[in-house]
């Protein structure tokens, strides 16, 4: 225990030291890390829109079924594919946070508490061999009771049925909220409809309380409630009611029923299952 | 090193960082609602324990005594960076639930608790050995909290399931409060008991002993 140890320059010296020593230690593993934690965000994020869609096929890797997605960029003001493929907007919470690529909610517009909104958003699609629409896969994304819940939802070809919702981020009470990612009750949403018959801007879908009563009217635009997740479930009928209204895909999938409509012959009933398992020439 | 056996089994019951210096008990609610998280948890802080117990005990007689906490701190927080780093790249989905768990090792009062007590004053290898220790220490404690939690919570263990659960067609009523923080502080609560039985000397005195009641009520 020398007194030179505890001297001003001393301590000055070791202090520079240790701190070039450990940032470089830290930005060396950030950076040779780098790849394989992209690969891994990557993988996470296809894995949740074929986990939506209900593609799963545990023989094959993610990359292989993922090749029959085709990802497309809409522009939510105009309701349209975009020309060409903009990388950046398929980060689309970054882009929420870039004034030139969103725009602000009003408070009567904000149905879902996002407060901001991208100007475009990244949709996945699944083709039937014809070219016409099979599935069609939606980000979505709203506030539940503790933060914003991030999720896909997978639409049938006929713009209209369920195929699947996934949640890949949320922190809702797990037991209570956190049963929106039970498999069981994701698959009570598959074969229901967003929209009623003639009402193709406002969805009719929601999460009701309680059992939804399979023999009343309107039972196929219900969603049973989850038992102690009231404001959970909320959140979930908020996000559906934004983001396939008139500010959310709305428009959008006004334009692509629109244009299959000229083709109706084509959107004879689609076999949701058989289908699916067969990577499509893309 | 005759003692090394004993470096390492000390802090797992007997002086174990939880149970007796009652440390580190805000992560162990966080991260215990399934035994994968509180395994890869158990290993990350096992990691950053005895790595930093080295780093800290090989400078030891550099470090100059007025910035030693923050010397120590410093290095703490690099190792607690690279892992979390780490973990992204090989465990996606667990660092996804542990999120700011990981990053919060860096306060866990464990680590500082052992680098400043042991580490400044041992050579390297039993301050490594010293970390191990007690990164296990608080390991057993996750992994027991952990069981019970995901057993009656979920009914699962390492997301196998073992109660089949009535949501699922099975009999098993989930116990939804066990995967809540509150159900921790029971569980420690219990363990903290049981190894107080086993061990009568780990029980405090009170620090206040409460006085008879020596007024007569109002009739």
């Amino acid at each position: 225990m020398s007194s030179n140890k505890d001297s001003i320059g001393r301590t000055v010296i070791v202090a520079l030291v240790l701190c070039v020593v450990c940032s470089v230690v830290v930005s060396a593993a950030a950076v040779m890390l780098r790849p394989m934690q992209q690969f891994n965000m990557d993988q996470d994020r296809k894995s949740n829109i074929l986990r939506a869609a209900g593609i799963v096929d545990p023989s094959k890797t993610v990359d292989e079924l993922f090749e029959q997605i085709t990802t497309r960029i809409v522009d939510l003001r105009t309701g349209q594919f975009t020309e060409e493929f903009i990388p950046e907007a398929e980060n689309f919470r970054r882009a929420a946070g870039d004034p030139s690529m969103s725009r602000s909610l009003s408070r009567g517009e904000d149905v879902a508490s996002i407060k901001r909104q991208p100007m475009l958003m990244p949709v996945y699609i699944v083709e039937a061999n014809d070219g016409s629409i099979e599935k069609l896969i939606l980000p979505v994304h709203g506030y539940g009771l503790w933060s914003t819940m991030f999720g896909f939802l997978a639409l049938e070809g006929d713009l209209n049925t369920v195929a699947g919702l996934g949640f890949y981020e949320h922190a809702e009470t797990p037991g209570l909220g956190g049963e929106i990612d039970n498999p069981s009750w994701r698959a009570s949403w598959v074969g229901k409809q967003i929209f009623a018959e003639g009402q193709k801007d406002n969805p009719a879908l929601r999460v009701v309380r309680g059992a939804v009563d399979t023999s009343e009217r309107g039972a196929e635009h219900r969603i049973d409630g989850l038992a102690g997740a009231t404001l959970t479930a909320n959140g979930v009928t908020n996000m559906i009611q934004f983001w396939l209204g008139e500010s959310g895909f709305g428009p959008f999938l006004a334009n692509l029923r629109a244009a299959s409509d000229m083709d109706a012959s084509e959107l004879v009933e689609q076999d949701a299952d058989a289908d699916v398992l067969e990577v499509d020439e893309v | 090193m005759s003692n090394t056996k004993e470096i390492v089994i000390t802090p797992l019951f007997k002086n174990n960082p939880i149970a007796l210096q009652v440390l580190g008990v805000c992560s162990a609610l966080a991260v215990t609602t399934n035994m994968n998280n509180a395994v890869v948890m158990t290993l990350a802080v096992v990691a950053v324990a005895a790595l930093s117990g080295m780093f800290i005990s090989i400078i030891r007689n550099q470090i100059p005594s007025n910035i030693r906490i923050i010397v120590q701190m410093t290095i703490i927080a690099s190792l607690v960076i690279v892992v979390d780093q780490v973990l992204k790249a090989v465990v996606y989905d667990v660092s996804k639930q542990l999120s700011v768990f990981v990053g919060l090792i860096i306060t866990n009062c464990i680590i500082l608790g052992r680098a400043e007590a042991f580490a400044m004053k041992n050579p390297p290898i039993p301050s490594f050995i010293d970390g191990v220790g007690n990164g296990l220490g608080y390991g057993v404690v996750l992994l027991f909290v952990a069981f019970f939690r995901e057993l009656f919570g979920a009914g699962t263990l390492f997301g196998y399931e073992i109660l089949p659960l009535v949501t699922n067609g099975g009999w098993y009523y989930s116990n939804g409060m066990m995967l809540l923080p509150p159900s921790a502080f029971f569980l420690i609560g219990i363990m903290i008991w049981l190894i107080r039985t086993k061990y009568p000397e780990q029980v405090e005195k009170p620090d206040f002993v409460i006085a008879p009641n020596t007024r007569k009520e109002a009739v």
